[in-house]
């Protein structure tokens, strides 16, 4: 069984990003970029799969400009066995990115396809669901667990209400949640071999997609600022405050 | 213009987050009006027929649409949303789910979590966990939008009078079957819709330690949440985790006991009126979101709270 999974060049999730000063985009100079964390967890799933017996390859797959390279590599010291780049500019909508991976799942024929649930960046939570629809596949998003068995995927998820399983023929679609897995780190000598695995690099027109844009950025702004309070010294002094000043308990 | 509205509902109930999403998309202008597919979904048509500023409910019963997957539902919505403007659902996991098919399947881009309307194709939504708002504005001349529900208003659930359509299409793409579910039962209001919540954070400890929020919770109305942290360290269930990718809430009054603070967890609760944090760090981030903080040991302080209330 093939595994695809997808990863995405994000933000480090301990920056604090901001608005530039003229509103334009968000201020991404100089600060740390990583491997988005819900794509780490899919790369830590499909290598599971593998080291269990179930898959016997995993490729890594992202669409970014070179330096996404750098996210396929972390993939790789993370157990993928190769990797797959599309060469994009600038920023790609979830929709184009689905229809680039459709793209390579159609040179790949792979029997399930993990990804993120969302991206930390612009928090969309589409990618995989597209996916899904252009590709014809069942999917299991914001996944818990995953078992594989006879020629079918069981997938725990993680909705409102509690959790739900649902089953789904093979080719799928996986999205993953916080609670799938924790990721393993990745070794020095792991660091060390990911830098000879396969990486190869195709374009949209070989995948036979045009980047089209849907969308236009108008501005981007800081959210409503909220001001820190009072301290108050005791319970007793909350509950006046709650009470007379706030009027939010009776 | 005209707008489908998804419901949200267990087939037997409406779901709250609906009312809001039909305000969002009173907001776009023209004509309102909700889908409601299930099975045996007649009473959650039937309210939503009552919900003010719908002209028509769209009612799909069907054994097809008995769970909702995301593949049968995906087909039916983009067959129905051929005729429509605008396409929006709740942003709740049903709607995230769902929706994002709907408009590959479109071939339109999808605009997620939506917190305004400022025109017929531009709305704000918060990105990198809501430390910035973008303005987008979309080219496509059909919306697939979600809508982020606590950011909009609910539309009153009664006295509409909107007439009544079935709809025959069953769609089973014959991917995917439901399996099982463990839906959390609680006599507690829902999360995203009660005007009280009080969430509790690593500093709890354990699971156990939930019950000193049980009482404040009983006294308030309120509903519980958790932190992120709260839940990995398997204290509580999932459902109750508040933040950047767990549930959004703005209740009337939030309170934080043993949070610090992270960007992800202020994402899901900084939008709520008052804000209360109880943490003996007195440097935890959380006192700089809190109208209110209470440097203390949370052991001592949620039993005074309790008998105070």
């Amino acid at each position: 069984m093939k595994v695809l999974v997808a990863v995405k060049r994000v933000v480090d999730y301990n920056v604090k990003v901001r608005a530039k000063a003229d509103g334009s985009d968000v201020d991404l100079n100089n600060v740390k970029m990583s491997i988005n964390p819900f794509c780490e967890i899919a790369v830590e799933e499909a290598v599971r799969l593998k080291e269990a017996g179930t898959a016997t390859e995993v490729v890594a797959v992202s669409v970014g400009g070179k330096s996404c390279q750098e996210q396929l590599r972390t993939a790789m010291a993370l157990g993928a066995d190769r990797g797959i780049q599309v060469e994009t500019e600038g920023t790609v909508e979830p929709l184009v990115v689905a229809k680039l991976l459709k793209g390579v799942v159609d040179k790949e024929s792979p029997d399930l396809v993990i990804l993120g649930k969302q991206a930390i960046d612009g928090d969309n939570n589409q990618t995989g669901q597209m996916l899904g629809a252009l590709a014809n596949m069942p999917q299991g998003t914001f996944a818990s667990e995953v078992k594989v068995e006879d020629g079918r995927a069981a997938v725990t998820r993680e909705v409102d209400g509690g959790l739900q399983t649902v089953s789904l023929s093979l080719p799928a679609i996986v999205t993953t949640d916080l609670r799938l897995n924790e990721p393993r780190y990745a070794s020095l000598p792991n660091i060390m071999k990911a830098k000879k695995k396969p990486l190869d690099v195709m374009t949209p027109a070989d995948l036979d997609v045009e980047v089209t844009k849907h969308l236009t950025l108008v501005k981007v702004e800081p959210p409503p600022e909220r001001s820190a309070g009072i301290k108050v010294d005791s319970v007793e002094a909350l509950v006046e405050k709650l009470k007379n000043v706030a009027k939010v308990i009776g | 213009m005209s707008t489908l509205v998804v419901a949200e509902h267990d087939n037997s109930t409406l779901g709250p987050a609906t009312l809001n999403t039909v305000t969002a998309a009173i907001a776009l202008g023209g004509d309102v009006h909700v889908l409601v597919a299930g099975a045996d979904c007649a009473a959650v048509a039937s309210a939503a027929q009552g919900i003010q500023g719908v002209s028509k409910v769209l009612c799909a019963d069907n054994a097809a649409y008995e769970y909702q997957l995301a593949e049968n539902m995906g087909l039916l919505i983009a067959e129905l949303g051929a005729n429509y403007d605008n396409v929006l659902s709740p942003a709740t996991t049903g709607g995230k789910n769902i929706m994002p098919r709907v408009a590959a399947l479109l071939d339109v881009a999808q605009i997620s979590d939506v917190i305004a309307v400022e025109s017929g194709d531009t709305f704000k939504r918060p990105i990198y966990a809501g430390n910035v708002i973008a303005t987008v504005q979309s080219a496509d001349t059909k919306k697939v939008v979600t809508v982020r529900a606590t950011a909009f208003d609910a539309a009153p659930a009664e006295g509409g009078s909107a007439e009544l359509e079935a709809v025959a299409s069953a769609h089973d793409a014959g991917l995917s079957s439901f399996v099982g579910q463990e839906l959390v039962e609680s006599d507690r209001p829902e999360l995203t819709a009660a005007p009280v919540v009080i969430s509790g954070g690593r500093g709890m400890q354990n699971g156990d330690n939930f019950k000193l929020l049980e009482g404040i919770a009983d006294k308030l109305g309120a509903a519980i949440g958790a932190s992120r942290a709260a839940v990995d360290a398997g204290f509580v269930p999932n459902d109750m985790q508040v933040g950047q990718t767990g549930k959004i809430v703005a209740p009337d009054l939030y309170i934080a006991v043993g949070i610090s603070g992270a960007i992800q967890h202020l994402a899901g609760m900084k939008d709520s009126k008052v804000i209360v944090a109880i943490n003996k760090d007195e440097d935890a981030p959380i006192f700089q979101v809190a109208d209110y903080g209470l440097v203390a040991d949370l052991f001592e302080a949620l039993p005074a709270l309790e008998s105070q209330l």
